[in-house]
């Protein structure tokens, strides 16, 4: 059996890297109805569109490496190779969940890939991210840390006091906005006095990398980059993924708010999409192949969705663990 | 046994710590360079070097957050919080985060932080920098609270604090800090959280003080006409049930004495429980002593009056004994206010 390490590694082949975008799509498509049905409770936050930054970052992090992610975190999370089933049985508060079902949607974590617990407070993982790049500084070794947020978070003070501690301290850490163009359900123009936000590491000497948030290799490439001078005691980068959210910003938001023709046209930039054609322009896969992973995905997510439907729910007991050491 | 002021205390607590544990960092404003506004953190940038004693920004939100994300991947910082009402700029990185990664991650990630800061009236400091805040901290799960009453407490608590596998917050009443007092050091020195300590015995009451109101209660006991055990809570979450019902088993009556607003203050918690652990056993009504619902006021004889004296803590337990009701509060008697 395969194990979330195991995933990872897979991410170093870029047929690997067109399945597990295909992968976190088909996963929030389910997610969305399986919330639709009343069995996933509370709220939902999809990442449709933005498969590119989870995977693009995934492929190049060592699982040794920190991240620090907001609650849009099942694509990340899966990217860094936690199993699907364990997403979705914390999606779906089961004891098959990747924290016993006690965090939900929002809260997804694997310490064996990296992956923090993921942060429902705007902005709250970025300050966290440079206590983890700080921890790296102090305790020796190259490991690195990554803070995955969003376009909104960049207007909380804890992103800037994140930004500058870092830089002052010149710690070995990322910091990786994805720019979907909203924050909730405000358009970024409405809230934010820049609206390319890598020029916001400028306040903090700090270098600066916009990335075309569809394109997974560019994605990766721009993320080694900033990784490699992290390792070398270069100091934080900050990288600006611009992307799009497919969906609205939770649960059965469906985005009235963007103008017309907006979504169309960013869906006509899929990520999953170009990645497919560039596979099949280079000669790495055919077209024929393409369709035969995306039903597989297709096959293998359905076989998850039916596992953790079965799955038990938690006994009381379990909301009493692993409050203290 | 050493005889150090309570600033003193803290520097001393932190240097063992770090000479005992490479992962223990000290983190916060002017706390190396300076060696900390209030001293306590004096000569550990010699000893230890820049890379473990960090002058920050004045930026809590940004380093108490980084401590958090330092403590759950190796490290076991200690962040010095000048004063603790600025921990309201960081709330949620210790209320939200601090207090829930372990959960959240299902024991993956623990959280081996200590917060100190200063609290308390009495220096004129005014109103946003005289506060007591342990009510901020103790009804989230996964935090632990501890005050210092003295250098002894301040040592032996923040060593246990640093060697705890979750985040404490260590708060430390400013009038102290210049307080002096023998101290034994290492490990005999270190005091286990959760552990109350009965300083004085008596048969008549029992004086439940934290932080700055127990050398209060302390004083009011010696040489009154009763008799008074008085406990020092030095933790408050989790506090020591046992000592306390003990205690009030034997006397029958029991008075908190809280630097803080009547409404809401940490006493109402231990007085509940001891109502309701001990309801026929007791001999007066459960009492609270505290401070009015007020800001910590400025001028000198305001704020005097607003944390309680040894005069009144007198006082209002004389008048407990002698009629078996409820004393009413000196502003209420006074006619300062209803």
């Amino acid at each position: 059996m395969s194990t979330s390490l195991d995933r990872r590694v897979a991410l170093r082949d870029p047929t690997a890297r067109l399945e597990r975008m295909m992968e976190i799509r088909e996963f929030e498509g389910r997610v969305k109805d399986l919330f639709f049905e009343g069995v996933v409770s509370g709220t939902t936050h999809l990442c449709e569109g933005q498969e590119a930054v989870s995977v693009g970052l995934a492929a190049t992090l060592r699982p040794t490496d920190h991240v620090t992610c907001t609650y849009r975190g099942h694509g990340v999370a899966l990217a860094l190779g936690c199993e699907p089933s364990a997403v979705l049985g914390e999606i779906m508060g089961r004891t098959v969940g990747l924290v016993g079902g006690v965090g939900g949607s929002m809260h997804l974590s694997e310490r064996a890939v990296g992956l923090m617990p993921t942060f429902a407070i705007v902005g709250g993982g970025i300050p966290v991210a440079v206590g983890a790049g700080l921890s790296c500084q102090v305790l020796g070794g190259d490991d690195v840390a990554v803070a995955v947020f969003g376009d909104g978070a960049t207007n909380i003070g804890a992103f800037h006091e994140s930004l500058n501690l870092a830089a002052v301290w010149k710690l070995p850490v990322v910091f990786v906005v994805e720019n979907n163009l909203y924050g909730e359900y405000s358009p970024i123009a409405s809230t934010t006095a820049v609206t390319d936000l890598a020029v916001r590491a400028g306040s903090y000497a700090m270098p600066a990398e916009t990335v075309d948030g569809q394109v997974v290799d560019d994605v990766a490439a721009a993320v080694r980059r900033a990784v490699e001078r992290a390792r070398g005691g270069d100091g934080p980068t900050l990288l600006e993924m611009k992307t799009y959210r497919y969906s609205g910003h939770s649960r059965a938001d469906t985005g009235p708010y963007r103008p017309d023709g907006e979504l169309e046209a960013w869906q006509g930039r899929d990520p999953i999409a170009l990645y497919a054609d560039a596979l099949v322009a280079a000669g790495t896969v055919t077209a024929g192949e393409v369709d035969a992973l995306r039903s597989a995905v297709t096959e293998r997510i359905d076989e998850v969705v039916a596992e953790v439907r079965q799955a038990p729910e938690p006994d009381p007991s379990a909301m009493f663990g692993h409050i203290h050491a | 046994m050493t005889k150090l002021r309570m600033n003193q205390a803290v520097s001393a607590a932190l240097a063992d710590a770090m000479r005992e544990d490479p992962a223990v960092v000290v983190i916060g404003e002017d706390v190396a360079v300076p060696g900390g506004v209030f001293k306590a953190t004096d000569g550990l940038l010699a000893e230890f070097g820049v890379g473990r004693v960090r002058d920050t920004p004045i930026s809590e939100m940004g380093f108490l957050g980084a401590a958090v994300g330092a403590a759950a991947t190796g490290l076991r910082p200690v962040v010095e919080i000048m004063f603790g009402e600025f921990l309201g700029v960081a709330l949620d990185q210790l209320v939200t985060e601090a207090a829930k990664l372990r959960y959240l991650s299902a024991g993956q990630y623990g959280v081996p932080l200590t917060v100190r800061a200063s609290v308390g009236a009495g220096l004129g400091f005014g109103a946003q920098h005289s506060q007591c805040l342990e009510t901020w901290f103790y009804a989230t799960p996964g935090l632990k609270v501890a005050v210092a009453s003295g250098p002894q407490t301040a040592y032996g608590l923040l060593r246990a604090a640093v060697r705890d596998d979750d985040p404490v917050v260590v708060l430390e009443p400013r009038r102290l800090y210049g307080g002096r007092a023998e101290v034994v050091t290492g490990d005999d020195g270190i005091i286990a959280l959760g552990s109350a300590e009965v300083r004085t015995a008596g048969d008549d009451v029992t004086l439940v003080a934290l932080g700055g109101t127990v050398p209060v209660a302390q004083e009011a006991a010696d040489g009154a006409g009763w008799g008074a055990e008085v406990v020092d809570l030095r933790t408050l979450v989790p506090w020591d049930v046992a000592t306390v019902l003990d205690s009030v088993r034997r006397t029958g009556r029991l008075v908190v004495v809280e630097e803080g607003p009547f409404s809401g203050g940490w006493g109402t918690e231990i007085a509940a429980r001891v109502a309701s652990e001990l309801f026929g056993e007791l001999r007066a009504p459960v009492h609270r002593v505290t401070s009015p619902d007020v800001p910590v006021p400025y001028a000198k004889p305001l704020e005097t009056r607003y944390v309680p004296t040894v005069e009144y803590v007198r006082e209002q337990v004389g008048e407990l004994i002698e009629t078996g009701r409820t004393p009413r509060p000196w502003w209420s008697r006074e006619g300062a206010h209803r």
